[in-house]
């Protein structure tokens, strides 16, 4: 008995952690996160901008190392045009001590990264916007509502070889909304290093 | 020349890592039959999957006078197949280890759960051909136990 109980307590757990978080059409909202600079970043600071490429990623998850490049691709093709990337490290400096804010800054240095790379310390914001690993991305327009989440999933269809890749999901996601069309492929799915959560 | 025979033998008492689709994963490795099969997603790189292992080396230990099964299929890329395969010898791991190579994520991901996020450690529990169920998530050893015995009885 007990240990159906146990069950049942982790299956619910389970079944209540799944619903959390934002669904396609749903507004995200803002918050404000240190950058590797030192100073505070918001959406709401982004007057100019058309929507968001919101990118959970971390330092030291190979598979967001494998997308770095990429990611830096997605800014410098996009920003321009209104759909600047904020990345957005959520993970557990505790457990995973290359996640740190000092070796997110030297990261960032390193790879001379074009966009804010943020430290979500107490993991609100991944919370919020419901992200389970790293990469996980959230394609955000803005409207007269507010911040409408129009995409979530995966940069592209394959991690492991950039120039192997057929679907460039969020590209297609972004030229879509620039065009003023309807996102086609709402939601992907990827593998990727799960968010670890603060004990 | 007794290095090399100490080599040989060495290479006859290792598991081979089997690289294996998805459809092979259903029609070779996890059987219809009424033996519970415990399928762990993971990979080299993925702290928390290599910290839950030996939970796993331990439930199939523990319940290794049922019919239960503890099947590791790795996520890692085919390219790191001699990584995993190094650590499967290091660890001397007894329990099968596959290597997944299923194409586009997108696709496959949902043909095993599409509650999964693609976030790993996650785990399947499959019986009588069918999913049992599918845990997206670190377990602890007590979790783990009392869900392999709530599925054997």
């Amino acid at each position: 008995m007990k240990r159906i109980v146990l069950l049942l307590a982790l299956t619910t757990a389970l079944l209540s952690f799944k619903h959390q978080g934002l669904h396609i059409g749903e507004l995200a909202d803002d918050f404000k996160l240190k950058n590797v600079d030192d100073k505070m970043v918001s959406l709401a600071d982004y007057k100019d901008a058309k929507g968001f490429i919101v990118i959970f990623t971390c330092n030291h998850c190979p598979f967001s190392v494998k997308y770095e490049d990429r990611i830096i691709a997605l800014d410098k093709k996009y920003a321009k045009k209104g759909f600047p990337v904020i990345a957005i490290n959520p993970n557990d400096a505790a457990q995973y001590p290359s996640d740190d804010f000092e070796s997110m800054k030297k990261r960032a240095k390193e790879k001379k990264f074009t966009f804010p790379y943020l430290h979500d310390e107490t993991q609100a914001v991944a919370t919020g916007f419901g992200a389970t690993k790293t990469p996980h991305v959230f394609v955000l327009q803005k409207e007269t509502d507010g911040l409408v989440t129009k995409y979530i999933g995966a940069v592209d269809d394959n991690s492991d070889n950039a120039k192997a890749v057929k679907e460039k999901y969020v590209e297609a996601a972004v030229d879509a909304l620039l065009s003023g069309q309807s996102v086609t492929v709402t939601e992907t799915k990827a593998i990727g290093c799960s968010i670890k959560w603060k004990k | 020349m007794i290095n090399i025979l100490a080599l040989s033998v060495a290479l006859l008492t290792l598991q081979p890592i089997r690289v294996i689709d998805l459809s092979g994963l259903y029609s070779q490795i996890i059987q219809s039959d009424d033996t519970l099969y415990v399928v762990n997603f993971w990979a080299t790189w993925c702290k928390p999957c290599v910290e839950e292992m030996p939970y796993f080396f331990a439930a199939a230990d523990k319940f290794s006078n049922q019919k239960v099964k503890v099947i590791f299929v790795s996520l890692n890329s085919v390219k790191e197949k001699n990584t995993v395969q190094k650590f499967v010898n290091d660890r001397n791991i007894q329990q099968e280890v596959l290597l997944l190579n299923a194409g586009n994520p997108n696709v496959w991901i949902n043909e095993i759960d599409s509650s999964w996020s693609g976030a790993i450690p996650a785990t399947m529990f499959y019986k009588n051909g069918k999913k049992e169920l599918f845990y997206e998530g670190e377990f602890t050893p007590q979790q783990l136990d009392s869900i392999i015995q709530s599925k054997i009885n």
